[in-house]
C-alpha cells in the first residue's frame, strides 16, 4: 500500500471564517415614515408604468385586432409565445417606444415587438410587426426600434428572427423613414453585414411585405411563409396595374406557392402560422449554435433582501440620497459583494458580485464624481477587462465635481481616463439609469452614447444634460448679466419668468417615458424587476465570444 | 366414511406444468415456489416476454399466438411434460380444463392431472345429464317442461306443476322475442297465446317450453372440494350476481343477505352434488336464488374458478396448493366443520375494455401500471407489467384486485381505495366503472342481482365532468413538465443557470400568461395561466371564473408521474398525474380522465392516412375476412371486413357507397384499433 494516501499524511481542511462570503445590506426600518413614504411613491410610479405598459400590450385597439384575428391571424405577442420554448422569458424591449411622440397617431410599442427569447434553447433576437397598429408600417420610431433590434443582435451575437406583417415604409412620413443612413435601408444592410459575421438571419412571412419589405425575407439565411397568408412583392397589385396594366392578385402576385414553388424566394411552405412558427423553430434547432458564456457560472441565490425594498429605499425624490449598496444588496446572488477600494473615492462603490450566476464587476453611485472616484473607476474597469468579467453600471450621478479645487486637481483629466475606459472597455455593459443622469456624469457611467449593451431606466429616473433647475439658474444668470451689462433692470419677475419654461421643459423632457419613447434606453422597468433584467442581459450578452480591450491614451 | 378408507397410493410431484398463461399461471407458480415445486410454463409466441414465462423455472415454446394453435393443442403441451418430467398438469381455467379428452389423455400418460376425474367433467359438461344427476341426489333444480305435447292444457298443466311465475318461451327464440312470463295461472293461456303469435312471426315456428321463472335472480356459488378417499368440504359460498356480457366482474364472499340456515343448506347441496359425481379437487357449484333465498342448481364448473381468492381469503386457505396435494393423493387438509368464514371478501376483475362503449374489449400496451401496495388483505393476481401488451389473442383481463376486510362494509370501502390507487394508461380500462358499481348506493346495500348492470344503467353511467380543481392540477403538471425538462435541458449546456432557462416566463413589466387547450374526449377547455406572483397561480377555464390557485406542491412518482397539491380558491385538494406524449392522465377519486394537448391543425393533415369515412377497426383484433378487393363498388352497409377480437365477430361495413381503392390488410393480420382497414375513392 502506497503510504501517499495514508490517512496521516493527509491535510485536513477545516471550515474557517475564510470561507464566509461578504454580505452587504442592512435591514430597513419598514415602519419608519420615511420609508414608508419613499415606498408609496415609488410604488405609484410602478403602478403607472404597469397601466401605460398594460394598455401598449394590447396592440392597436379593439377594432384592429378584431380586424385581424377575424382573419384567423393571430397577434403578434401570441405569435412570438408560440414561437418561443415553453417558459421561456422575454426580454421585450422599449415598450414605450413611439409613446405621445405623434400626436394623434397612436403608435403603441412604436408598431413593432422586439426582445429576446430562447427558441429551440437559442437566444434569439425576435421582432413582431404589429399589423394592428397602422397596418404594421414604418414610423420613424418603428425604423429606429427595428435598427436598434439589430444592433442589439450583431453586439450580443444573437440569431434575428424576423415575423414579418408589415405594410413596409409610412407614406406620409418618407422623408424620416427612407433617405438617412439610420433609416429603412440599414435594416437590409444589419442583415447583410450579421449574414456576413455567422449571425442567422431568419424570415417567417406571416403577412405581407410590400416594396422595400420584401428584402427582409430575401436577404433572410433562410425564410417561410405561410400559404395564403404571407405575401412577397417589390410592387403590389395596384402598382402593377399602374406600371405595366397587369391585373394580378396578391396570392398569384406574390404568394406562398409562386415563392417556395417558382421563384425560390423563400425556403420553407408553412400551412399556417403554428406550422410556420414550428418550423422557425427547427431551423434555429438546425443552426448548430453554441454558447459559450466564457466565464465561470455559479449557482444562483436569491438576494437576502426582498427586491420591493428598493421602494422604500429609493423613492421618487432625487434629492434624497440612498447608498448605492443597498441597492446592490437587492440584486446581486446572495448580497454577497466584495468591495474594491471601499476607503478610495468613496462616491464611486465599486466591486464584484455574481448575479444570475454571472461574475460582475459594478460600478454605482454615491455622489457626485471627485478625481479620486475616477481614478478608482478606470482603475477598476481596467481589472474587469483584464479578467474578462461584465460590468454593471447602476448611475445616479449629477455629474463631475466643479470648482476651482477640483479643476485644479485635473478632474477633467482623471473624468477623461475614466470616459476612456468605458468607452474602449469591451467586455459587456449594461447600465441601469437609478436616479439622475446628468452631464458628463453620463459618459463616465457608460450612458446611452457609449453603446452599453443594454440600457434601462427607473421610473423615477431623470436625465438631462444638467438638472432643470440648474439649467434655469445658468440661463437666468446669463440674461441677468446680460441686462445688467446693457444696463436694463432685471426683476425677481422677470427671473421666474424666464425660469419657469425651462423648469417644465426639462422636467418633460428628463422624464423616463419622454427618453424611452424616443429610445434613449431599452426600456423602463420596474426596480424590482432590475435583478431578472439584468440576469437575462447578460445571458444575451454572453452569446458573443469574450473579445481582447485596447484601451486609448490615458491622459496622465 | 373414514379417512383412511380409501387409501390411495400417494405421488410424487416434484415439477407441475402449468398449462395455462396469465395471472392463473403466475398464481399457481406461487402457490408451487411455496411448495418447492418446480414449475414448468408453456407459451405461445405472442407470450414469449410475458410475466408467467418470466416467473417459470422452465418455459417451452408451444406455438403461434392463437390459443388453437398453443394453449388447446393437447399432444404439443403432453409432448413438454414429458420433455420437461412434470409429474402433473394444472390446467388453470378455460383452455384445456374441462376437456375431457385432455384429462383422459393425461391419465393415459401417466400425468396428474390437477382437476376431477375425466368422467365428472362429462357429466357436468352435458346440461341435461347434469340436471338429471343433481334432482336424484336431492339438489334443487329448476324444473321445466321441453315436451313435445304443446297442447294448451298439457302446458296448462306442467306450469302448475312447475309452480308460478313461469316462463314461456319460444324453443326457436332468441333476444326476448317470442318469451313471455306467466305470473300465475289466470294469465297463462293469454301470455302462452301472444308468444306463440310473436314466435310464428319472428321464426315461423311456435314450440313453446316451459321453466321456472325466477326474478331478479342471484348468481351464488359454493366452493366445493373433494378428495380421493371419498372427503368433501365445502369453502362457502360467492355472490357472483353483478354481470356484463354475461361475465362476471365483481365477485364477494360470503354472499351477502344469506342466513347461517341457508349457507348450510346451500353448502350441503353443494357437496351432494359433487359426491353424485365421485368429484375429486377444487369445483363450483352454481346456483341461481331468488329473492326468497330459495336457491337452484344451474352448472358445475369443474376447475378452480377465476374468482376463487375470494374464497381463500374468508377461510385462510391456499386452494391451488390443495389442489396440489389432494392430486398428489393427499386428504383434505380440513374437515368441514373446521372451516369458519372470517371477515369479508371482494374481488374486482380488472378489464381492458370500454365500458362507455358496451364494455368492448380492448388491447394494448400498458404503458404505465401502478398498484395500490398489496398485503396480507389485498391481494393483486396478474399476469403483467408495466410495459406488456395485454393481447388481442387472449382474454383482457388485466388483474384481480383481491380486498379483504371484517365486515362488507369495510371491505368495500378499501375496494374503491384500492381501485382510485391502480392506475392504468395505455389502453381503457374498466378501474372507473368498477368504482362507480362499488360505490352505488344498491350494491352498497348487497342488493344485487344478475340484472344489476341493466337495471342501474342510468346512475352507474352518470356523466362526470371535470371538476375545475383537477384541470389546475393538470395545467400545474404541465407548466412542471416544461420546467423540469427546461432545466435538465439547460443542466447539460455550459451556461446551465442562464434566467432564460430558469427565470419560468418572466415578461418584462407584467405578468406572464399562458394560453392552453386540452380536449377532454369532445369537449375542449381553454384555458389561461397567470402566475402573479412566484407560487400564485390564476387559472381561467373556458371564459368561466378564475381560480386562485396557490400552496402548490409536487411530489414526483417518476419521471413523469407527479401528485399535485395545491390551495384552488382556499381547498387544498391532490391528483396523481401522468404525463405521456400529449396525455395528461389524471387519477381522481373517481378514476381516471385523460386529457389531450390538441395537435396542431397542421400536423393532422399529415398524419392521417385515409379520409373520414374510412373504415377504421373499432377495437383491436385480427382480420379474419376481406370481403371485397380494390375497384369494387361497394354501397352503404355492405361488409367489408371481418374481424375476429376477443373471441367476437365485428363486422365493418361501409360507411357510404363508393368505389374501393384500397385494401391495407389481409386475413390473419392483427390490427391495432383505430387502424383504416379500407380507403374509398375520394368523391
Amino acid at each position: 500500500k502506497p503510504d501517499f494516501i495514508s490517512p496521516q499524511k493527509c491535510i485536513a481542511r477545516t471550515l474557517s471564517s475564510l470561507d464566509i462570503a461578504p454580505r452587504i445590506g442592512t435591514r430597513q426600518d419598514l415602519d419608519s415614515p420615511e420609508y414608508q413614504e419613499k415606498y408609496g411613491r415609488m410604488k405609484a410610479l410602478v403602478q403607472e408604468l404597469r397601466d401605460r405598459v398594460s394598455v401598449i400590450l394590447q396592440g392597436g385597439g379593439e377594432k384592429a385586432t378584431e380586424r385581424h384575428t377575424s382573419r384567423g391571424k393571430m397577434l403578434p405577442r401570441d405569435r412570438i409565445n408560440t414561437l418561443l420554448d415553453p417558459q421561456s422569458p422575454f426580454l421585450e424591449f422599449s415598450q414605450l417606444a413611439g409613446y405621445n411622440m405623434y400626436g394623434e397617431d397612436y403608435v403603441p410599442a412604436g408598431g413593432i415587438i422586439t426582445g429576446i427569447g430562447r427558441v429551440s434553447g437559442v437566444e434569439c433576437l425576435i421582432t413582431a410587426n404589429d399589423p394592428t397598429v397602422k397596418g404594421g408600417t414604418y414610423y420613424p420610431i418603428t425604423v429606429k426600434k427595428h435598427l436598434r433590434a439589430q444592433e442589439i443582435a450583431l453586439q450580443n451575437r444573437l440569431p434575428c428572427i424576423y415575423l414579418v406583417d408589415s405594410g413596409g415604409a409610412n407614406l406620409p412620413r418618407q422623408d424620416e423613414v427612407f433617405p438617412d443612413r439610420d433609416h429603412f435601408g440599414h435594416i437590409f444592410y444589419n442583415q447583410a453585414i450579421m449574414s456576413a459575421k455567422r449571425i442567422p438571419q431568419v424570415a417567417v412571412v406571416l403577412g405581407s411585405c410590400t416594396a422595400g419589405g420584401a428584402y427582409t425575407p430575401a436577404m433572410a439565411d433562410e425564410s417561410i411563409i405561410v400559404r395564403k397568408q404571407g405575401t412577397i412583392f417589390l410592387g403590389g397589385p395596384p402598382l402593377v396595374k399602374a406600371a405595366t396594366g397587369e391585373e394580378v392578385t396578391a396570392e398569384d402576385l406574390g404568394g406562398a406557392d409562386l415563392h417556395c414553388g417558382e421563384s425560390g424566394v423563400t425556403d420553407h411552405y408553412a400551412q399556417d402560422e403554428v406550422h410556420a412558427l414550428h418550423i422557425a423553430k427547427r431551423v434555429i434547432k438546425n443552426l448548430n449554435y453554441i454558447k459559450d458564456p466564457g466565464v465561470t457560472v455559479e449557482r444562483p441565490v436569491e438576494p437576502l433582501y426582498p427586491a420591493e425594498e428598493l421602494y422604500g429605499i429609493v423613492g421618487d425624490n432625487l434629492k434624497k440620497t440612498f447608498d448605492v449598496r443597498e441597492v446592490i444588496a437587492r440584486v446581486v446572488d446572495g448580497s454577497v459583494f466584495d468591495e474594491f477600494k471601499t476607503k478610495y473615492g468613496e462616491t464611486l462603490i465599486t466591486g464584484f458580485a455574481r448575479l444570475w450566476g454571472y461574475p460582475v464587476g459594478i460600478i454605482g453611485n454615491n455622489g457626485v464624481l471627485f478625481s479620486e472616484s475616477a481614478l478608482k473607476g478606470t482603475h477598476f474597469i481596467e481589472l474587469c477587462c483584464q479578467r474578462n468579467i461584465p460590468l454593471i453600471f447602476l448611475q445616479n450621478i449629477t455629474g463631475f465635481m466643479v470648482g476651482r479645487e477640483a479643476e485644479a486637481g485635473g478632474i477633467a483629466k482623471h473624468g477623461a481616463k475614466m470616459v476612456t475606459a468605458v468607452a474602449c472597455a469591451k467586455v459587456p455593459k449594461i447600465t441601469v439609469i437609478i436616479g439622475g443622469s446628468y452631464g458628463a456624469g453620463n459618459y463616465g457611467m457608460c450612458g446611452r452614447s457609449f453603446s452599453p449593451n443594454f440600457l434601462y431606466m427607473w421610473p423615477n429616473a431623470r436625465i438631462s444634460v444638467m438638472g432643470g433647475e440648474q439649467a434655469a439658474n445658468v440661463m437666468a444668470q446669463i440674461s441677468r448679466e446680460q441686462r445688467q451689462r446693457e444696463g436694463k433692470p432685471w426683476t425677481e419677475e422677470m427671473e421666474n419668468k424666464l425660469k419657469a419654461p425651462i423648469l417644465a421643459k426639462y422636467e418633460q423632457e428628463g422624464c423616463p417615458y419622454y427618453a424611452s419613447a424616443r429610445l434613449w434606453d431599452d426600456g423602463v422597468i420596474d426596480p424590482v424587476d432590475t435583478r431578472s433584467v439584468l440576469g437575462l442581459s447578460l445571458s444575451a450578452a454572453l452569446n458573443k465570444p469574450p473579445e481582447r480591450t485596447r484601451f486609448g491614451v490615458f491622459r496622465m | 366414511l373414514s379417512r383412511t378408507s380409501h387409501a390411495a397410493a400417494l405421488k410424487r410431484i416434484d415439477k407441475v406444468l402449468i398449462a395455462n398463461r396469465g395471472e392463473i399461471a403466475c398464481r399457481v407458480i406461487r402457490t408451487a415456489k411455496k411448495m418447492g415445486i418446480q414449475s414448468v410454463a408453456v407459451f405461445s409466441e405472442a407470450d414469449r416476454h410475458s410475466m408467467h414465462v418470466a416467473m417459470a423455472d422452465e418455459a417451452y415454446h408451444i406455438g403461434p399466438p392463437a390459443a388453437s394453435e398453443s394453449y388447446l393443442k393437447q399432444d404439443k403441451i403432453m409432448d413438454v411434460a414429458r420433455l420437461s418430467g412434470a409429474q402433473a398438469i394444472h390446467p388453470g381455467y378455460g383452455f384445456l380444463s374441462e376437456n375431457v379428452e385432455f384429462a383422459e389423455m393425461c391419465e393415459k400418460e401417466n400425468i396428474i392431472f390437477v382437476g376431477p376425474p375425466a368422467s365428472a367433467i362429462r357429466d357436468m359438461g352435458i346440461k341435461s345429464t347434469s340436471k338429471h344427476i343433481m334432482a336424484a341426489a336431492g339438489v334443487p333444480v329448476i324444473e321445466g317442461y321441453h315436451g313435445a305435447d304443446q297442447s294448451v292444457e298439457r302446458l296448462r298443466q306442467e306450469a302448475s306443476k312447475i309452480g308460478y311465475p313461469v316462463m314461456i318461451k319460444a324453443v326457436r327464440g332468441g333476444g326476448g322475442k317470442g318469451m313471455r312470463i306467466a305470473m300465475s295461472e289466470s294469465e297463462f293461456d293469454t301470455q302462452l297465446q301472444s308468444a306463440k303469435t310473436e314466435a310464428l312471426k319472428s321464426f315461423g315456428d311456435q314450440v313453446m317450453l316451459l321453466e321456472k321463472f325466477v326474478e331478479n335472480p342471484r348468481h351464488v356459488e359454493v366452493q366445493v372440494f373433494g378428495d380421493q378417499h371419498g372427503n368433501y368440504v365445502y369453502l362457502f359460498e360467492r355472490d357472483c350476481s353483478v354481470q356484463r356480457r354475461h361475465q362476471k366482474i365483481i365477485e364477494e364472499a360470503p354472499a351477502p343477505g344469506l342466513t347461517e340456515v341457508v349457507r348450510k343448506q346451500i353448502g350441503e347441496a353443494a357437496v351432494r352434488a359433487a359426491k353424485a359425481v365421485d368429484y375429486v379437487g377444487a369445483g363450483t357449484v352454481e346456483f341461481i336464488m331468488d329473492s326468497n333465498l330459495k336457491f337452484f342448481f344451474m352448472e358445475m364448473n369443474t376447475r378452480l374458478q377465476v374468482e376463487h381468492p375470494v374464497t381463500e381469503m374468508i377461510t385462510g386457505t391456499d386452494l391451488v396448493e390443495w389442489q396440489l396435494r389432494v392430486a398428489a393423493g393427499e386428504q383434505i387438509p380440513v374437515k368441514q366443520e373446521e372451516l369458519k368464514v372470517r371477515g369479508h371478501a371482494f374481488e374486482a376483475r380488472i378489464y381492458a375494455e370500454d365500458p362507455d362503449n358496451g364494455f368492448m374489449p380492448g388491447a394494448g400496451p400498458l404503458l404505465h401500471l401502478s398498484t395500490p401496495e398489496p398485503g396480507d388483505d389485498l391481494r393483486i393476481e396478474t399476469g403483467v407489467r408495466e410495459g406488456d401488451e395485454v393481447s388481442v389473442h387472449y382474454d383482457p383481463m388485466i388483474a384481480k384486485l383481491v380486498v379483504w376486510a371484517e365486515d362488507r362494509h369495510t371491505a368495500l370501502r378499501r375496494t374503491i381505495a384500492a381501485l382510485q390507487d391502480y392506475h392504468v394508461v395505455g389502453l381503457s380500462t374498466n378501474i372507473r366503472f368498477l368504482m362507480a358499481l362499488a360505490s352505488h348506493p344498491s350494491f352498497q346495500a348487497g342488493d344485487v342481482s344478475t340484472e344489476f348492470i341493466p337495471q342501474h344503467q342510468a346512475s352507474l353511467f352518470l356523466p362526470s365532468s371535470l371538476s375545475p380543481a383537477v384541470l389546475c392540477h393538470a395545467v400545474l403538471a404541465l407548466a412542471a413538465r416544461h420546467r423540469t425538462q427546461v432545466y435538465q435541458d439547460a443542466l447539460a449546456t455550459k451556461d446551465c443557470y442562464s434566467p432564460f432557462a430558469l427565470n419560468f416566463g418572466l415578461r418584462i413589466n407584467s405578468t406572464p400568461s399562458y394560453k392552453l387547450r386540452l380536449v377532454d374526449g369532445g369537449t375542449e377547455h381553454r384555458i389561461i395561466v397567470t402566475e402573479s406572483s412566484k407560487g400564485n397561480w390564476q387559472v381561467r377555464v373556458d371564459e368561466g371564473d378564475t381560480l386562485a390557485v396557490s400552496d402548490v406542491s409536487l411530489s414526483e412518482e417518476s419521471d413523469n408521474k407527479f401528485t399535485v397539491k395545491c390551495s384552488v380558491d382556499g381547498v387544498v385538494s391532490s391528483t396523481s398525474v401522468l404525463l405521456v406524449g400529449n396525455s395528461v392522465h389524471l387519477f381522481t377519486l373517481n378514476g381516471k380522465r385523460s386529457l389531450d394537448i390538441p395537435t396542431p391543425d397542421y400536423l393532422k393533415s399529415a398524419l392521417s392516412v385515409g379520409s373520414i369515412d374510412d373504415p377504421i377497426a373499432p377495437m383491436p383484433g385480427v382480420i379474419e375476412k376481406v370481403a371485397v378487393e380494390p375497384g369494387a363498388t361497394v354501397q352503404k352497409g355492405e361488409p367489408l371486413v371481418i374481424m375476429i377480437a376477443m373471441k367476437m365477430e365485428y363486422v365493418i361495413r361501409a360507411a357510404r357507397t363508393g368505389v374501393v381503392e384500397k385494401v391495407f390488410h389481409k386475413p390473419g393480420d392483427t390490427v391495432a384499433k383505430g387502424t383504416v382497414l379500407v380507403h374509398l375513392k375520394e368523391e
